[in-house]
């Protein structure tokens, strides 16, 4: 798959044309606004709809980051926030994109039953250098909690980005730039 | 009999895992600059950059080069000729684990429970300690902070005496192809060979944390050390998994006797970002 050296700028949320337009191997700068979950938060979200039938808030069009951030420094927005590993993800993944959730940050492999998903609701599946994290921290703005506050840096946080480097990794269309064949 | 106070071992090891966790060491650094040299598409040099980059901010502003700051590992050989004063070793590891965490604005990422409760002990304490008795009169130290992202990509396998060398390198070249992108390659891989099925499990854990350019003293390892290298290599996973000729920057392999009917061999994967540290007492 060929990789396009050209940044395309992306504003959050994001629409289904321009998650179409869109392609595996695309580098994208993200500005906007970000959810943060990882495995915690995302548990409770899916309980949370079995039980409610509905998510706590909005996920329309949102853009979620597997991170689980350092604390930050006195006078830092944030600490290190690099992607965590995406597959521990994709048991909760296929519901939240029913639900409207339109892009993830990550890293690595996705399941199979995810990259279906990813397809058939139109989203997208960015990726971030893993262990990058002082650098990635440089592109977030501000950090607020704004869910589940007990599981620390599990927590659901709302951040602030500007010029946030990624990867398209899996498009719309099911192309995947982990693929070697 | 040399008397130490164990509150100097403390704060020897909330030094190392501040150090560890802010800095990375010049063979790794250097390691990362030599790959990128080696790498011919824009991606892969990208993804090297971004972590040459990322180690030069975290070194600067001192601040963690990975939100992962792992789960403490330290590993004691106390030689036999001293005498220990003060609290207790395991406690004073178990502070000096923690003030660093909490001073040092490192990640707690500990649950007390692993499989029912799984709430954050929020020092990220109790740190996973082992003991060994030595001669002579020095406590080396050596701590480990391990991110789970390569930990959970680690292996272990008992296999037949008859799958000898082949089968060694088999195992060892499939864990990787199946960790994929998963533990932040390039990687570090160590690989333990010998003993029962936890000393190859230890033994892995120890060559994770040879310096990089180290070769195993056995000439035959070394040299094993360098053919799993390349053909890890050629499985062309590359940085940050997005293709390229480096996948792993090192395959360490450390060795023990084993048992007339066995051959266990573990693979304990760590991610470019090896954070580890050895100090002497």
């Amino acid at each position: 798959m060929k990789t396009n050296t050209q940044k395309i700028s992306l504003t959050t949320p994001l629409t289904d044309s321009v998650v179409s337009s869109l392609q595996a191997g695309d580098l994208v700068l993200l500005s906007g606004r970000l959810y943060t979950a990882r495995d915690a938060a995302h548990k409770r979200l899916v309980e949370h709809f079995q039980k409610e039938g509905k998510l706590p808030f909005s996920l329309k069009g949102e853009v979620i980051y597997y991170v689980g951030p350092a604390p930050a420094k006195p006078g830092y927005p944030i600490g290190p926030a690099g992607p965590t590993t995406s597959y521990r993800m994709d048991p909760y993944t296929p519901l939240l994109l029913q639900q409207g959730l339109k892009g993830m940050i990550g890293k690595g492999l996705r399941s199979k039953e995810v990259i279906e998903a990813i397809q058939k609701e139109k989203a997208v599946y960015f990726t971030a250098v893993g262990g990058a994290a002082a650098l990635i921290s440089k592109s977030i703005i501000s950090s607020k909690v704004i869910l589940y506050e007990d599981l620390g840096t599990e927590a659901i946080r709302e951040l602030v980005v500007k010029d946030f480097p990624a990867i398209v990794t899996i498009d719309c269309f099911g192309r995947n730039l982990y693929d070697r064949e | 009999m040399r008397i130490v106070d164990t509150a100097q071992i403390q704060e020897k090891i909330k030094e190392m895992f501040l150090d560890m966790n802010y800095n990375t060491s010049a063979s790794l650094k250097q390691a990362i600059l030599d790959s990128m040299e080696r790498e011919s598409t824009p991606l892969a040099k990208n993804v090297l950059l971004q972590i040459h980059q990322n180690q030069e901010i975290a070194e600067r502003e001192q601040i963690p080069i990975c939100q992962d700051t792992g789960m403490a590992i330290v590993f004691v050989s106390l030689g036999q000729e001293v005498c220990l004063t003060g609290k207790p070793l395991s406690e004073a590891l178990t502070d000096g684990v923690k003030s660093a965490y909490e001073e040092g604005y490192l990640r707690k990422s500990v649950v007390r429970d692993p499989l029912f409760e799984r709430k954050n002990t929020g020092d990220n304490t109790p740190p996973v300690i082992y003991y060994d008795i030595v001669p002579g009169d020095q406590i080396h130290l050596l701590g480990m902070a391990k991110g789970f992202g390569s930990e959970n990509m680690s292996r272990i396998k008992m296999l037949k005496p008859a799958d000898g060398v082949e089968g060694v390198k088999e195992f060892v070249v499939e864990t990787v192809k199946t960790a994929g992108p998963n533990p932040c390659p390039p990687i570090i891989v160590g690989v333990g060979i010998g003993g029962t099925m936890e000393k190859a499990a230890m033994l892995s854990k120890l060559a994770s944390a040879r310096e990089i350019g180290t070769k195993n003293p056995h000439p035959q390892y070394a040299a094993l050390e360098e053919t799993l290298l390349q053909e890890i290599n050629l499985l062309a996973i590359g940085p940050g998994g997005l293709s390229g000729v480096t996948t792993a920057l090192a395959v360490n392999i450390e060795y023990f006797p084993t048992h007339i009917a066995g051959l266990p061999v573990a693979v304990n994967i760590c991610c470019h970002a090896s954070r580890h540290r050895e100090a002497v007492l």
